[in-house]
């Protein structure tokens, strides 16, 4: 049972238990799983601005999924509180490369140099908090889905949409990976 | 009059949630917190890794949570199961149509993948692993949803 104490879990106990919520989700109440339609309930509920692509009943259609997004919020607090925090053991590579984008904190789960409120005043900062925030939300909404509805339970379905989607979901990564953060931090 | 796309992957038209089953969608996120946690999924360092493709990690986890969901999909289908809500189970199907949503939408959201180093799941999941500062991006997400909605029908579909 050590392996569920001590973080972080191996790859082949995590990827099957994520991959079990799609099961888990029809089977309790016919529900895809999809996190990112969320979004669009928040919308919805807060602020539909007359706007037809809110104008739904989202108590009916996402009461139950924003729920479970509340959930993974109580998750995320519980699990951090559970154990001892370990630095994310990256490759050696990726730890070289970082280094030489400018990242020196590799504690914690994210760095600190960008992911903290003051550093929403530099450049980077702003650009990945502020921007890829909205670029998120943004796509998400335009594609219909993020990892969980597309990559995960839209694969699963053998849906061609969704391999469209989760080659735009790399291309994208790697064009923010190999060319716009090197930009944005070496500034 | 012109064609509206489909407007989402999620059918909108589902019955209402007990109180029981509500309890459990909340505990199942809960689980999902903690896996996205403990897989370490969530962290910008494991996305960067991902995205050089410097470590098996990451693929193994997203390849084998989908050989996991697709073959409990192929036996529920197979046993033609019900759901406990007493529905018969239906996985809806994506609409193609001309794909562009799906080739546009999802390199802009790739590319705030790579950014944030979060995926929406792990977005909220930070939050609650203390990292604050992706309030700011969940606001900033549901603003970029919000331009969404609003400029929908000017986008190519």
């Amino acid at each position: 049972m050590e392996v569920w104490r001590s973080g972080p879990w191996p790859w082949y106990l995590a990827g099957p238990l994520i991959g079990l919520f799609v099961p888990a989700l029809m089977l309790v109440g016919n529900k895809g799983f999809g996190i990112s339609s969320n979004l669009r309930h928040i919308c919805s509920a807060v602020v539909p601005g007359g706007i037809k692509y809110f104008q739904y009943d989202w108590k009916k259609t996402g009461l139950w999924n924003l729920l479970f997004l509340g959930g993974v919020f109580a998750g995320g607090f519980l699990a951090s509180h559970w154990g001892t925090p370990h630095d994310v053991a990256i490759s050696e590579q990726t730890r070289v490369a970082l280094m030489k984008l400018g990242i020196h904190d590799f504690s914690g789960v994210a760095p600190h140099e960008i992911f903290n409120w003051h550093a929403l005043l530099t450049l980077r900062g702003f650009v990945s908090v502020i921007v890829g925030g909205f670029l998120v939300g943004f796509g998400t909404a335009y594609a219909g889905g993020c990892t969980s509805g597309h990559a995960i339970s839209g694969l699963a379905n053998f849906q061609l949409p969704s391999l469209i989607a989760v080659l735009g979901f790399f291309a994208g990564g790697l064009l923010a990976t190999f060319f716009l953060l090197p930009l944005l931090f070496r500034v | 009059m012109t064609m509206t796309p489909p407007i989402a992957t999620t059918p909108l038209d589902q019955q209402k949630s007990s109180p029981a089953s509500l309890t459990v969608y909340l505990l199942l996120g809960i689980a999902f917190g903690v896996v996205l946690t403990k897989s370490e999924v969530l962290s910008w360092f494991r996305i960067q890794e991902m995205f050089r493709f410097q470590s098996f990690r990451m693929y193994g986890i997203i390849g084998s949570a989908i050989a996991i969901a697709a073959i409990s999909l192929a036996l529920i289908k197979r046993a033609g199961l019900k759901s406990v809500s007493g529905e018969s189970i239906s996985i809806p199907e994506k609409m193609l149509g001309h794909g562009v949503r799906y080739a546009l939408g999802g390199t802009i959201f790739g590319l705030g993948w790579a950014l944030t180093g979060a995926c929406p799941g792990p977005l909220f999941a930070l939050v609650g692993n203390g990292i604050t500062v992706m309030l700011a991006a969940v606001l900033s997400a549901l603003v970029g949803t919000w331009v969404y909605g609003s400029v929908r029908s000017r986008l190519p579909h």
